[in-house]
């Protein structure tokens, strides 16, 4: 059996499944439901400063979008942080770690961008024996607007000096949560690592509207027939997540920070793709949120499995796997040469590759009376997505030419060569092959 | 006293009025919004459609799922009905197995293929709800036309018409339209008086006159709506019945198929229609099928159904043949009968066993009788009355082209007119090309 254990900053877990800072975590209850269901760690939703805590909103938080049969493809929400008092929740932090020892027990913060208010709210955390704290740069909402939240984490000079803060005056680990609400995500990552970030963890969610009824005019959520943006997080941000980690991973300025990938995670695959490009571990809401906290035990066997299935003895050994193989355009081999094939056996002739292709890409598949469809090499740019249409799984795939065969399109024999667009002759800047 | 079920003979009141009500409900209810939504979403929106190839009213099935899909119900609605302007009945009656369901590529690939035919009725059943007709007129032509027939074939001919502009007078023998979507049809496949409901829906498109009583040969003859109208629509339907032939087919109880349906489908009371405890119906159509089931939902207690073919052979599909075995009736293939048994009263029917001999159905010497109080004869319709001068095709009106006939200015569809499979969407399309093609010869 694979060792699913994670040494996360030096933070164990049995496993890397946290649940993010979000209603999940709000409270004990949930806390000891979570752990109990077998989540390796937490990060508890976001404290603000002692005094009156915020308001939510009292209309729906939540808004989403959905695939047939009401599948939750993506979710929305516009709730702030904790709206429970601090001493509450502190209370019940130290509560729930003295009980669950072997768990990881991470505070997320946020409080006003100035040294006094971290200064005042750190030593208050690192009483109740939590293993780490997690920096709110991120919420994308109602906080950005009072200065906090992604109001910080899109300035990097203030993500590095908030860090710095963190550093001085806890002892403990720091993980610098990021906003992908901004153009480039190594900038601030840079920021955090700068301020002594022991890691950063990503993604937060995405400004977004779900929706716009159609009826009254407003966005989705909607109160009080208005709408605002809310953050954007479920299956559908996975991507967009997935090349953030991947984008700090292998950025020389950040390589080797540790990561806790975020966004989309749904099943233990999403997990393994996130820690392949580089996370120690994920952090999960929507899921759980969507299914409940039981869906962990599904991330755990599945991990488990393929992990065994692979030969990899434990999650330090695919953490960063596929890293080396995230490169830029430019750098693609262009010798690599492929062609659509349809099995003609698998084949259900629905059409959806010929139309895709003759509508929208290079009229290379042909299609007979009897609805025979053949991809005519002549033509096939290896575009992939006939294979993409396709409703039948591994009916179309790609074959790769080898070296000596002749590419049918540009009658040219394939090279076993690796040649890309920095050599390529129609490339103005290209620079000879040494 | 013996249970009215097991009673012997002929007699109403087999099951109380809640049994009945149960038993002739819809056989298949209607997908609720959510349902539909997910059935639409296993449609691949294939290119240049089978299932589109596969409807004789060629409906573009892939558009009006998508419309559904994209909670466009009364858009997917017009999608189906500038197509087939009975798409309502067709959603219920047809037999999509063998026809889109069966062309569907999910069938191939899984063996189960997208609900056309409910999806059909989810959108069909919303637009209808509305009560408004989505179809206007074209300006007055100043044309009129005589169809004969208002079921199928003539009222979706008629409707075309009325929509090119034209004026249309249907000449209708029964008292009510809708031909067989009124007077045959299992009732659980039309319920709540849909057939007249729809009709009345069609009608609003306006400019459609429909007389009844008015049978042809009879009140009515051909030479008079060729000399008084602009052209003629002939879609009567088959009017005869076919006989056995075999001694004792004048005893009573041994009744025809499609008038046990219709009296059926015209009860006000369904404990009032009396049926016998043992039924044989025979043949191997639709007709012998809704007939079988329908005697097991009145209460008989052993029903058979006898087809002289093989299995395969029936024209009923397989999902029909397995719709009425789930509802008990058992069926017997490859006999044929030879006599209808019962000194006085009806009490069985022989039959012998049939086989196939140099592809001849030969009658072989070896006989069963089944015990019968009961007997419905459903071995087919035949044309009656064909007007002189009109060409036949074998039994049938022989038609070219759109239905034209052999006659100047006459026109033919469903199922009086040679071709196509006797079905409501058949005739459909036949009375629906039939106007458009007398709309182009009298506009020029």
């Amino acid at each position: 059996m694979a060792d699913l254990t994670t040494d996360f900053l030096g933070i164990k877990s049995p496993n890397p499944f946290w649940l993010a800072s979000a209603p999940p975590t709000d409270k004990e209850y949930n806390v000891r439901r979570a752990f109990e269901a077998g989540w390796g760690g937490v990060v508890w939703k976001t404290l603000g400063s002692e005094g009156p805590p915020v308001v939510n909103v009292n209309g729906p938080r939540y808004g989403a979008i959905w695939g047939a049969d009401r599948r939750l493809l993506g979710l929305n929400n516009i709730e702030l942080i904790t709206d429970r008092p601090l001493e509450t929740n502190l209370e019940e932090i130290a509560r729930v770690k003295a009980d669950y020892p072997d768990r990881a027990m991470i505070v997320s913060l946020m409080v006003p961008c100035d040294e006094d208010s971290w200064k005042a709210i750190l030593p208050r955390v690192a009483e109740t024996g939590a293993d780490g704290i997690e920096l709110n740069f991120g919420c994308p909402h109602g906080m950005s607007e009072r200065g906090m939240g992604a109001a910080v984490g899109q300035v990097p000079e203030y993500v590095e000096m908030v860090t710095r803060w963190c550093k001085t005056y806890y002892d403990k680990p720091v993980i610098v949560k990021l906003t992908p609400n901004i153009a480039d995500i190594r900038g601030p990552a840079r920021a955090a690592k700068n301020g002594g970030a022991d890691a950063v963890s990503l993604i937060n969610t995405i400004n977004s509207i779900t929706a716009v009824n159609l009826d009254s005019m407003s966005p989705e959520p909607m109160i009080d027939g208005r709408g605002t943006h809310g953050g954007y997080c479920g299956p559908a941000v996975k991507p967009i997540a997935l090349n953030m980690v991947a984008e700090i991973a292998r950025d020389p300025a950040t390589r080797g920070l540790p990561i806790s990938g975020i966004g989309g995670v749904t099943t233990w695959r999403d997990a393994a793709e996130f820690m392949a490009l580089g996370a120690g571990n994920v952090q999960v809401c929507t899921a759980a949120m969507t299914y409940g906290f039981k869906i962990v035990q599904e991330m755990i066997s599945g991990l488990s499995q393929w992990m065994d299935e692979k030969g990899y003895a434990s999650t330090g050994d695919i953490v960063g796997r596929a890293v080396p193989n995230v490169t830029d355009w430019q750098y693609l081999n262009l010798n690599h040469i492929t062609k659509a094939r349809i099995n003609q056996d698998l084949c259900i002739k629905c059409g959806r590759c010929y139309a895709a292709c003759e509508d929208t890409s290079h009229q290379a598949i042909s299609m007979s009376p009897d609805r025979v469809f053949e991809v005519m090499d002549d033509e096939c740019v290896a575009c992939n997505l006939c294979v993409n249409v396709c409703p039948v799984d591994d009916c179309i795939t790609m074959e790769v030419l080898q070296p000596g065969q002749v590419d049918e399109r540009t009658g040219k024999v394939v090279e076993e060569a690796y040649a890309n667009w920095t050599t390529h002759p129609n490339n103005p800047m290209a620079k000879a092959a040494e | 006293m013996t249970a009215p079920q097991r009673s012997d003979g002929v007699m109403p009141g087999r099951l109380g009025p809640a049994i009945l009500e149960q038993n002739f409900r819809d056989a298949y209810p209607p997908l609720n919004p959510h349902e539909a939504t997910v059935a639409a979403d296993r449609c691949y929106f294939c290119h240049d459609a089978p299932c589109i190839t596969a409807c004789p009213t060629e409906i573009d099935i892939p558009l009006f799922i998508r419309q559904i899909a994209t909670g466009t119900p009364k858009a997917a609605a017009r999608t189906i009905l500038s197509q087939n302007i009975l798409g309502g009945m067709c959603a219920r009656v047809c037999p999509t197995e063998t026809l889109c369901e069966q062309a569907c590529v999910r069938e191939a690939a899984e063996g189960k293929p997208v609900e056309i035919g409910q999806l059909q009725r989810f959108a069909t059943d919303q637009l209808m709800a509305t009560g408004a007709h989505p179809f206007q007129r074209a300006a007055p032509t100043g044309k009129t036309i005589a169809v004969v027939g208002a079921g199928p074939a003539g009222l979706a001919c008629a409707h075309r018409l009325a929509m090119h502009g034209h004026d249309v007078v249907i000449f209708e023998a029964k008292p009510k339209g809708g031909g067989l979507n009124e007077y045959g049809i299992a009732a659980y496949k039309s319920t709540e008086d849909f057939a007249q409901r729809e009709l009345d829906w069609l009608l609003q498109i306006g400019g459609i006159d429909i007389r009844h009583g008015q049978r042809l040969g009879v009140a009515i003859s051909l030479p008079a709506l060729q000399t008084e109208y602009d052209a003629v629509f002939l879609g009567m339907g088959l009017g005869g019945v076919n006989a056995l032939g075999v001694p004792g087919e004048d005893k009573d109880h041994a009744e025809d198929a499609v008038a046990f349906i219709s009296d059926l489908r015209q009860a006000d009371d369904l404990a009032a229609l009396p049926i016998g405890r043992r039924v044989v119906v025979i043949g191997g159509g639709m007709t012998a099928i809704d007939a079988g089931v329908q005697a097991k939902l009145l209460g008989a207690e052993d029903v058979t159904i006898v087809y002289r073919r093989g299995k395969e052979a029936m024209s009923a599909s397989d999902h029909e043949q397995d719709h009425a075995q789930r509802k008990g009736v058992r069926l017997i293939y490859n006999a044929a009968p030879v006599g209808i048994e019962g000194n006085g009263r009806l009490t069985g029917v022989t039959f012998a066993y049939t086989e196939t001999r140099d592809g001849k159905l030969v009658v072989t010497d070896d006989t069963f009788t089944l015990p019968a109080d009961q007997v419905f004869k459903a071995i087919g319709q035949t044309l009656e009355g064909v007007p002189d001068g009109l060409k036949l095709d074998g039994r049938k009106i022989a038609v070219s082209g759109a239905g034209a006939t052999s006659l100047d200015g006459v026109w033919a569809g469903g199922d009086c007119a040679a071709g196509g499979d006797d079905l409501t969407v058949t005739a459909v399309a036949e009375g629906r090309d039939a106007a458009d093609d007398i709309h182009r010869s009298l506009m020029g």
